[in-house]
């Protein structure tokens, strides 16, 4: 029997908002030629690209010149990262960030590290927030040229205390820069930050937008070779249908944040309490309170992650892991390891606007079976 | 030292997690078994696996037989 599909990996990729696909098709038709020339098809997409500025800055309480759109989050976080180094490099090589930061971070990281700089990852506790007095010392130490936290764990959901490392950071002298890409669009943003990045697709927008805002006065340089566009804070022609519709997402879902929140907040305390009371020994991890409204992470004693997605995709339900055995890498979640929680059978569920009351109820009546029985195949009941 | 050596080398997450919960109950409270396990989730995975069963989680160690971890039979 095949069930419905219910998806539920919001926080990989949010299904499209239909302001979003409006806005594509019809830049698609007036948003084709390049902004950047003489003419009159230019100046409309000048036009396009502008207001897409305009009204994004605005959503994220930016000035439009501190705001450019590049390709990816992924993009937007290596440019972060790099620049806020490169700018800075005669105070030090240092780059002090979260144990938990997303997987382009600390490639950036890697890579900056490989160019004889210096990273300095700073500790979570079990609940995977992050150590202040780490982040002080860490923060204060000579050298440190750039910060980096992510606002919130798109892995576990649990928010960060950005305010508090901001006041460090400012106190310290160190530009911070926020990895925002879980919390734009759906909770409002901390204050105190000097670089900002995000990801469309994960508010609803299409894939491949990111935005990555520099405030003023940030010392900041392009880590890459030299391009006027975006204000020379990223190369290449932007996806200009594609920025339209992130952009009109990002208000419509900026607009619905709130009711959101309210809406999908207890739908995660459900799936929290629910499967911790329901399936045995499962550890729900991550902040039970200061977390996203969206996102719910848990882990299956003795259940194979990789074995748990497909018998879950094979009842109708899309869900993310941080298992190694689903990693290309065959490594576990550094978030978790970070945690040091379990990090098989590991089972990350984020809910969007299209995620009804009863897909989470469906999910729910239907994963104690579906962990009882991959249990029961591989002999380890009442282990 | 350990008093026993299980070895998971080559095994993936979550069997050798597995492996110590089958032998732990079997053996007398205080007796320190060493698994070891190659595959990276194993240092993460242990350690969590006695936390959440209110076993000991003695060390971990890096030997000439690989990652190893040694866990004390609690209760
Ligand atoms: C916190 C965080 N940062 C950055 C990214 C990268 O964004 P993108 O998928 O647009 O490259 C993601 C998405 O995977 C994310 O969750």
């Amino acid at each position: 029997m095949s069930a419905s599909p219910v998806y539920l990996d919001a926080a990989t990729a949010a299904p499209m908002h239909p302001v979003a696909r409006q806005a594509l098709l019809a830049a698609l038709d007036d948003g084709w030629a390049d902004p950047g020339k003489l003419y009159t098809q230019a100046r409309r997409a000048r036009q396009l690209l502008d207001a897409a500025r305009e009204a994004t800055a605005q959503t994220l309480g930016v000035r439009a010149d501190e705001l450019s759109f590049t390709s990816s989050g992924t993009t937007a976080a290596h440019g972060a990262v790099l620049g806020g180094l490169a700018g800075r490099r005669r105070v030090g090589p240092t780059l002090v960030h979260s144990a938990i930061e997303h997987s382009a971070v600390l490639h950036a990281a890697e890579r900056h590290v490989a160019a004889g700089g210096v990273a300095n990852p700073v500790p979570v506790d079990r609940l995977g927030r992050l150590d202040l007095t780490a982040w002080s010392d860490a923060v204060r130490a000579p050298g440190v040229a750039l910060a980096a936290l992510i606002t919130a764990s798109h892995e576990v959901g649990t928010v960060q205390p950005v305010a508090e490392a901001a006041a460090t950071c400012a106190d310290a002298g160190v530009p911070l820069y926020v990895d925002a890409a879980q919390s734009v669009g759906r909770v409002p943003l901390p204050a105190g930050w000097s670089v900002l990045t995000a990801s469309a697709h994960k508010w609803g927008g299409p894939p491949g937008v990111g935005l990555l805002a520099v405030r003023k006065g940030t010392r900041w340089e392009s880590p890459w070779p030299a391009d006027e566009r975006e204000g020379g804070r990223t190369p290449g022609s932007v996806n200009l249908p594609a920025v339209v519709a992130a952009a009109a997402s990002l208000r419509a879902a900026a607009v619905d944040a709130s009711a959101e929140e309210t809406r999908l907040a207890p739908l995660v305390d459900r799936i929290r309490a629910r499967v911790a009371a329901e399936v045995p020994d499962v550890e729900v991890v991550g902040d039970p309170v200061l977390r996203l409204p969206h996102l719910v992470t848990f882990s299956c004693l003795y259940v194979d992650g990789e074995a748990l997605l497909h018998a879950l995709d094979r009842r109708g339900f899309a869900v993310s892991s941080g298992s190694s055995c689903t990693s290309s890498t065959l490594r576990p979640s550094h978030v978790l390891e970070a945690m040091g929680v379990l990090s098989h059978g590991n089972v990350r569920v984020s809910l969007h606007r299209e995620t009804t009351e009863a897909d989470v109820e469906r999910f729910l009546a239907e994963l104690p079976g579906i962990v009882a029985g991959l249990r029961a195949e591989a002999g380890v009941v009442g282990l | 030292m350990p008093d026993e050596v299980l070895d998971c080398r080559g095994q993936r997450c979550p069997l050798p997690v597995i492996a110590a919960a089958r032998r732990m109950p079997q053996v007398p409270v205080g007796t320190v078994v060493r698994v070891l396990a190659d595959d990276p989730a194993a240092a993460v995975d242990i350690p969590a696996w006695c936390r959440m069963r209110g076993q000991e989680f003695v060390a971990a160690i890096t030997g000439p037989d690989g990652p190893a971890y040694d866990i004390r039979r609690a209760h």
